[in-house]
């Protein structure tokens, strides 16, 4: 009646180990001095494991295009709002205020 | 007309006379359940939008606080918060193969594990009530530079992990409807949609996990 087939558990499995892992090896990096790619490798550890579980877990690689389009919108209107403040703020005092201020 | 309807009702039980057949109406269930999941990121997005404002104002200060956060318990709280999105996910298979036992094993699984979740972070809410790092008249802070700055990251992380964890609450309230329904043997293979979309949901709270723990505990932890 539905029009997917059950994924393997072992699939699930892989996804599970794989998140923990993740887990694990951004608690690690956390302990190494990297000064700012601190942050990123975090953040770029904490995207992949969100993708995972959207990907995977909320199966939305086996949605309609639909359905894609509306979740890529939701994440991309999170991304505008992040860039556009820190393109604000990330930016103030790169250059010297114009005299007339 | 009755007939046909009765007709349509034994072919595909759960079915609904305005969907043209279950397809159809599961779609309809997955596109509504995201539209509202998006409007979840938006409300989050803006704690998250307020985070990266503060944090770019007062690095130091946020990097401070990172020392005064449990990080076992957000690490073990992590790696609850993915078992349970793991039975999860097994409840929903279970629920596609219409093996109703195993359905109601890994929703009552999902649930325990966060119960379980909610019980640390009420040791580590206590933790910090103990500690006097609840912004307001009495917040105590062990460096007196980051004294306002460091109130600021404590307010956004109650405000995160308490939202976070009212999520979770109203999740244990639809697991447990989700299991009585369950019990009464409401779901079949044919139809199973709020297992699949509370699914959704379990997994949604989980993902806002993923990135509270990183930027609430391991920045600055060096």
């Amino acid at each position: 009646m539905m029009k997917h087939q059950a994924v393997p558990v072992k699939v699930y499995a892989a996804v599970f180990g794989a998140l923990l892992a993740l887990t694990i090896t951004t608690v690690a990096v956390s302990r190494l001095e990297l000064g700012e790619y601190n942050f990123i490798a975090a953040m770029t550890i904490a995207v992949i494991k969100g993708s995972l579980v959207v990907m995977f877990f909320m199966d939305v690689r086996r949605a309609t295009s639909r359905t894609k389009l509306f979740v890529g919108a939701g994440f991309f209107w999170m991304a505008i709002l992040l860039v556009f403040l820190l393109s604000d703020y990330l930016s103030r005092g790169w250059l010297p205020s114009p005299r007339w201020l | 007309m009755a007939d046909s309807e009765a007709v349509l009702a034994a072919h595909e039980p759960g079915l609904r006379h305005h969907f043209d057949d279950s397809a159809q109406q599961f779609e309809s269930s997955t596109l509504g359940m995201w539209v509202f999941l998006v409007t979840e990121i938006m409300f989050f997005g803006g704690m998250f939008g307020a985070y990266t404002v503060y944090r770019n104002l007062y690095r130091d200060a946020f990097a401070s606080t990172s020392r005064f956060m449990n990080l076992p318990i957000g690490a073990i709280n992590t790696g609850v918060l993915i078992c349970s999105s793991f039975t999860m996910v097994l409840a929903v298979r279970s629920a596609q193969l219409d093996r109703k036992r195993a359905l109601i094993v890994f929703l009552i699984l999902t649930l325990l594990l966060g119960c379980v979740f909610l019980g640390l972070k009420y040791v580590e809410y206590h933790e910090k009530w103990v500690d006097h790092h609840i912004p307001g008249p009495g917040f105590h802070y062990a460096d007196s530079r980051y004294f306002h700055q460091a109130q600021i990251l404590f307010f956004l992380y109650f405000a995160m992990t308490g939202m976070h964890a009212i999520h979770m609450i109203v999740g244990v309230g639809l697991l447990t409807t989700l299991i009585a329904m369950a019990a009464r043997n409401r779901f079949s293979g044919a139809w199973y949609t709020p297992v699949e979309m509370i699914g959704l949901y379990w997994h949604f709270v989980d993902i806002v996990w993923i990135f509270l723990f990183p930027l609430l505990y391991l920045v600055g932890h060096t």
